[in-house]
């Protein structure tokens, strides 16, 4: 789950890391009552979960209370990249004397800890490993130690900051372990004219299966089919074909995907019931992708194993009788292979729903689904 | 031969008399496992009754270890109690520990990756279905019936995928299939997997199955080219895959430019690794590695 910048900013000043004076607004009004208790000059930065924003216009200087509503107003419903900002952060300005970058992040090839600093900050990092590779420390934390003090100092050191930055690299860290982040990056991390250190931006994803030991706020629901899935336990993707896609476990969901696509239909999502679904879990997962009109057909593509298919038809039928007519609406390619797959089939054969059709290999099930949205 | 996992295996089951770990144990035994002890804190000298067998429920892994010789664990305990669960594990030295459960918070994976480590345990998953080798033992929740014993190794990043490529060529037979599990951070890899194979006089030929996020594939290839001889075909699901979507596992994004099916594909394809489209043409490409060896 990624944060927006305040709400890094918020965890940030939290732990002591210094952050500019500010506050988040999402009316032009609200900025103007922020800026109002702020020493001029303001900037405002749209809040999005993207980079490019100074590019694309979503970072304004303010020089007031009134420049500042004027230039939320202008920020404030912008599209960035796909992502329209909802909410401004209104802060001091602040006038850099040098700027770094600093990050701790998960190595997945390693499977541990990361961190990377370095004392050119303010650019895409991918830049500055591609122009001045010896600019960018890269250092593996052993994660039974973590970064202490002294690791911290050594960071620094390395990394050629200056020794007091060393503080904001060991509290970075602590955010890094106590809120279960998976990334926590500042560019740029800055030194200011008089001395202060200071982070001037804040990404920070965090791990949604660590919600358990952290009180959280769960994040916005956007009412979409999406949050209706996930309220129902379900994994859903939406995307932009016309070929629903439902199956048991996220590798074959996908492949499912990849073979629609092969077939020459686009996937309309993908959604995973899980592994160990039951038949209400498998109707409920009809229903959401039958309740998407972009579908044309959908295609149920299960291989049994903790999932047995019988559950599976089970669901498949009773989702059908309960959506009545809208369950005649589209065409349900079916393909049961593994566990039980023998009585799965059966059981659909027996309900003969006009809608469903059974194939028998997931390569035929893909064809037959992708033909019947182009027909559609 | 297998690798990991024999007939001689003995397998304790942590989380045993939970609803999931009694059915799964009952799958187990059925298939041939030798599940020797369940540990659940708390329900020590209790015993578990599975119609032929009844296992005896121990209340640590420690007292498991020494009443019953176990020398494999399978975890099947809710994500908020993993972590204790398996460093109890690696504490009582236990040589192989499969995480299924789904969920487990990536700081806790990386810390029993680095426990491991230090100690004698080698870790697959979490969030994996765990390997089988038919005919012998089965630790996890591989179904045991879709396969026989054979000569072919399969190591996979996804449970559905790994059931999937047995079915398909069930007629060869597998030597050992091994889900490694689709999180981000995993304590077996492909190159453990590959390596073992490799060196597993039971094994002709190897099936890969990764998908996108990571470049645990493109690593992969990198190990094959040095240190692998015997055949491998592989398969990369999410082609379709929007770039900073999550697919269904932790770890299966594509961010930025990196983590692409495509990008691992090329990978793969580089150092000479056949590479299917399919589930169905990655088993066709399997079956034409092993003419042209044998020819």
């Amino acid at each position: 789950m990624d944060l927006y910048e305040y709400q890094a900013k918020e965890l940030f000043g939290r732990r002591g890391i210094p952050v500019p004076a500010g506050g988040v607004a999402t009316s032009p009004e609200q900025a103007r009552e922020i800026a109002t208790g702020l020493a001029a000059p303001v900037v405002v930065k749209a809040q999005v979960k993207t980079g490019g924003r100074g590019k694309a216009g979503g970072i304004r200087a303010a020089s007031g209370p009134g420049e500042t509503e004027a230039e939320a107003a202008r920020v404030l419903g912008m599209d960035i990249r796909g992502h329209v900002a909802h909410a401004v952060l209104v802060e001091a300005a602040t006038t850099p004397a040098e700027e770094y970058y600093a990050a701790y992040l998960v190595d997945r090839a390693e499977g541990t800890f990361l961190a990377m600093v370095s004392r050119h900050g303010g650019m895409d990092i991918e830049e500055v490993a591609a122009s001045d590779p010896d600019a960018l420390v890269r250092l593996p934390i052993d994660p039974l130690a973590g970064v202490d003090a002294d690791t911290a100092g050594l960071l620094a050191e390395k990394a050629g900051l200056p020794p007091e930055t060393a503080k904001v690299l060991h509290r970075l860290w602590q955010v890094m372990v106590e809120e279960d982040a998976l990334l926590v990056e500042v560019n740029p991390l800055v030194r200011t004219a008089d001395g202060r250190i200071m982070a001037l931006d804040g990404k920070v994803t965090l791990d949604g299966n660590a919600a358990f030991r952290h009180d959280r706020e769960p994040p916005a629901a956007s009412g979409g089919l999406e949050d209706r899935a996930r309220a129902k336990g379900l994994n859903y993707v939406k995307l932009a074909g016309r070929v629903g896609v439902v199956g048991n476990g996220a590798g074959l969901v996908m492949s499912t995907l990849d073979v629609v696509a092969q077939a020459g239909a686009a996937p309309a999502n993908f959604l995973d019931i899980g592994g160990g679904a039951s038949a209400q879990v498998m109707a409920d997962g009809l229903e959401i992708i039958l309740s998407d009109p972009d579908v044309r057909s959908v295609l149920v593509n299960v291989f049994g194993g903790i999932t047995t298919c019988d559950a599976v038809a089970t669901g498949i039928v009773t989702a059908l009788h309960q959506l009545g007519e809208r369950g005649l609406s589209r065409p349900i390619v079916v393909r049961l292979d593994g566990n039980n797959a023998e009585v799965g089939r059966r059981i659909l054969s027996d309900a003969r729903h006009p809608a469903v059709r059974q194939v028998f290999t997931m390569d035929g099930a893909a064809e037959l689904a992708a033909g019947l949205a182009a027909g559609a | 031969m297998a690798i990991f996992l024999t007939k001689d295996s003995r397998v304790l089951v942590q989380g045993m008399t939970g609803a999931e770990g009694t059915r799964h144990t009952a799958r187990m035994l059925a298939a041939g496992t030798d599940v020797v002890a369940g540990v659940t804190p708390g329900k020590g000298g209790r015993s578990v009754d599975f119609g032929e067998r009844t296992v005896p429920v121990l209340d640590s892994v420690t007292a498991a270890v020494d009443g019953t010789g176990a020398d494999v664990s399978v975890v099947f305990v809710p994500p908020r109690f993993v972590r204790a669960a398996v460093e109890e594990t690696i504490a009582a030295s236990v040589p192989l520990c499969v995480v299924i459960t789904e969920g487990v918070p990536v700081h806790d994976a990386v810390r029993l990756r680095a426990l491991a480590a230090a100690g004698r345990t080698r870790i697959i998953g979490p969030n994996c279905p765990g390997l089988i080798s038919p005919g012998q033992s089965s630790a996890g929740i591989i179904p045991a019936d879709i396969t026989s014993a054979g000569r072919i190794g399969l190591v996979s990043k996804s449970g559905t995928l790994t059931y999937q490529l047995m079915y398909e060529l069930r007629d060869l037979g597998f030597s050992t299939a091994v889900g490694i599990g689709g999180d981000p951070v995993v304590g077996t890899t492909h190159i453990d997997c590959l390596q073992a194979f490799q060196d597993d006089p039971g094994t002709d030929a190897i099936v890969m199955i990764g998908e996108i996020g990571g470049d645990a594939e493109e690593r992969a290839a990198a190990c094959i080219a040095e240190r692998v001889t015997k055949p491998v075909v592989a398969y990369v699901a999410g082609f379709t895959a929007p770039e900073g979507r999550t697919m269904g596992h932790a770890g299966a994004i594509v961010s930025g430019s990196s983590g692409t099916a495509q990008a691992k594909k090329e990978a793969l394809e580089a150092v000479g690794v056949r590479v299917g489209r399919t589930p169905s043409e990655t088993a066709r490409l399997l079956r034409s590695a092993l003419e042209r060896a044998a020819g």
